[in-house]
């Protein structure tokens, strides 16, 4: 009973420590205070403020812009690349497409600057960040992909071409269904990675164009008002709505990564 | 002119030679078999007419036409797949639909020949349920129904009553025989089971390292087979290591080294002196009291060493003077006694002399 206990309390400790800062977070976001350090009242003027913040507003524009962007063009990217790896079984694949999966944020975050710097010219911008989003999202796509392919019986696609069916019909009749809670998955953790990513996008934005997460940062540097709270708390709620679509799209998918 | 004709197929993977050479024809409304021990090359050949897999040698033909470089979508054929490949995520109706869907049939027409193959195979009860609602048996008769639904020249089998029971798998291959027989469609069979061969086949094809050791009627195969490897795959039985004594016309005599001679027959062209193999099956031996045996012709002594006693039948595994054991088998038909001789018994196996057959070396 006592080591029950223990691993009770440990366990409260540890959830405790996930959610209480982001629970005063969201508290303070209906703080009426210029500070963050006391309680005065409630109020949700933060939150009209912000719908009056133009700079604020334009990088969640892009920062819809691109996870929206990223997430289909790193979905179908993905898919094909977890169908490949599945289907042809070359061997380095895999490697080749989950090492961005692995790698460091930061080293990403610098090799992607240079590569669009100085190899490529390219001006920094909506289009760099973009390019990098995709980059990050597509092994999580195909790991997902994959996964869900794993678990099949792979005949189901040769009996689609026995059948009568053209390769594009075989796809769209049996492959596609059959991968689609993948493809859902896939996109929703895509737009999750995407919206909140700062150490990438930090490197790569340039000069002018600002996601949200840079624009929370910028803003903390001067201090950390209210209204920093409530654009963290509605980030928040639609991160975890994704999170929570995710899960119920297909249940198998945060299992499989665990 | 037959339905489908292999002309000398031939393929490898890396530097082994799964199929070697092999040529095949087969008739329409035939009920074909491809027997052999996993790794023959049965399932190569399946693949390569499903179109799947090409040749690296050789031609595959269809009513004369060759099917080289023709996708498996363009082959007027189906295959039931082991795990019969069933879409899960299509209604038992909507799989046996797709065929029909892909040759865009009219909805009228695809709703008529779905329920006609559902009721073919006793599933008429069961268009809207979805494969994980069904047992395995029946999961087997919509693949079937999928295969047979637009009426193909030819239904490919790969060892498709593999994973069913004992008992389920001996309905099914009484309900294949009927099928295939209502329908009147070429079947080609792949197992590696030689009593479901038997059972179904009109021919089976014994394959073995990519070769065909003997392409026959059942009983032909059983009673006659070609070789050492036939006689042992198909069925039980017993090879005693022998040479030619005496060659007549159709008389011939052996000498089984340690055990004595034998009278048999044989139509061939046999020369003294050669060296092969006498084939015995154990039901066609009797096991007898060694007194009564002596003046047979046919008859080696020895000692029940063990014996399985099956309820219909008896096996009698019976130690021989040279240490070989020779297994017979006796039906327990005479009613109220099982068994005729127990282990240790001193008895005598004989056989008519056209009971067994010569198998050259």
């Amino acid at each position: 009973m006592k080591a029950r206990h223990w691993l009770w309390a440990a366990a409260l400790v540890t959830y405790a420590f996930f959610y209480l800062p982001l629970a005063v977070v969201v508290l303070f976001s209906f703080n009426d205070s210029q500070l963050n350090a006391q309680w005065v009242g409630f109020t949700t003027s933060w939150y009209a403020k912000l719908l009056h913040d133009d700079e604020m507003l334009g990088a969640a524009a892009n920062s819809l812009l691109i996870a929206l962007l990223s997430s289909t063009i790193a979905t179908v990217l993905g898919a094909m690349a977890g169908l490949a790896m599945q289907r042809y079984r070359v061997r380095f694949l895999p490697f080749l497409v989950l090492t961005p999966v692995a790698m460091p944020e930061i080293l990403l975050g610098v090799a992607l600057l240079l590569f669009f710097r100085q190899v490529l010219d390219l001006t920094l911008g909506l289009a760099s960040i973009l390019i990098a989003h995709v980059t990050f999202s597509i092994g999580f796509v195909a790991v997902i992909v994959r996964a869900r392919l794993s678990g099949m019986d792979e005949s189901v696609f040769e009996a689609a071409r026995d059948l009568g069916a053209s390769p594009w019909a075989a796809f769209r009749r049996v492959t596609l269904p059959l991968i689609l809670p993948a493809l859902v998955a896939g996109y929703l953790m895509s737009f999750t990675l995407s919206i909140d990513d700062f150490v990438i996008t930090f490197f790569v934005a340039g000069v002018g164009v600002t996601t949200l997460p840079l624009q929370i940062y910028s803003m903390i540097k001067v201090a950390v008002t209210p209204e920093v709270n409530a654009v963290s708390t509605l980030l928040m709620a639609v991160t975890l709505t994704l999170v929570f679509l995710a899960s119920r799209f297909a249940p198998d998918v945060l299992k499989a990564k665990a | 002119m037959a339905l489908l004709e292999l002309k000398n197929i031939t393929r490898r993977f890396g530097a082994l030679e799964a199929v070697k050479d092999v040529s095949l024809s087969i008739a329409a409304g035939e009920f074909f078999t491809l027997l052999g021990p996993s790794g023959c090359g049965k399932t190569t050949i399946l693949r390569m007419i499903g179109g799947f897999d090409e040749p690296d040698a050789g031609d595959i033909l269809l009513d004369g036409k060759s099917l080289a470089g023709v996708p498996p979508e363009k082959r007027p054929l189906h295959t039931v797949f082991q795990s019969y490949a069933l879409f899960p995520h299509m209604s038992v109706a909507g799989n046996v639909a797709f065929p029909l869907e892909m040759a865009r049939l009219p909805a009228a027409e695809i709703k008529r020949r779905v329920a006609e193959a559902l009721s073919l195979v006793h599933l008429g009860d069961k268009a809207a349920q979805f494969p994980h609602e069904l047992s395995g048996g029946q999961r087997q008769r919509v693949a079937l129904a999928r295969g047979l639904v637009n009426k193909p020249r030819l239904l490919l089998l790969d060892e498709s009553l593999g994973a069913l029971d004992a008992k389920l798998r001996e309905e099914m291959q009484v309900e294949l025989i009927a099928i295939q027989r209502a329908v009147g469609i070429t079947f080609v069979f792949v197992t590696h089971a030689q009593d479901e061969a038997l059972a179904l086949s009109h021919r089976i094809a014994v394959m073995r390292d990519g070769r065909i050791e003997q392409c026959d009627e059942p009983d032909k195969l059983y009673t006659q087979p070609a070789n050492r490897f036939v006689a042992d795959f198909v069925g039980k039985i017993n090879l005693f290591d022998v040479e030619v004594l005496a060659a007549g016309k159709a008389a011939l005599k052996l000498a089984a080294p340690g055990l004595g001679e034998i009278a048999a027959s044989d139509p061939r062209p046999l020369r003294v002196g050669e060296r092969g193999a006498f084939a015995l099956r154990p039901e066609l031996i009797r096991i007898v009291d060694q007194k009564e045996a002596i003046e047979l012709k046919n008859r080696f002594f020895g000692r029940v060493k063990e014996l399985l006693y099956l309820g219909d039948v008896t096996l009698y595994k019976v130690e021989l003077a040279n240490g070989g054991v020779v297994e017979a088998l006796m039906t327990n038909a005479a009613p109220g006694r099982a068994l005729f001789h127990e282990v240790g018994d001193a008895v005598a196996v004989c056989w008519r002399h056209d009971a067994g057959v010569y198998l050259r070396n």
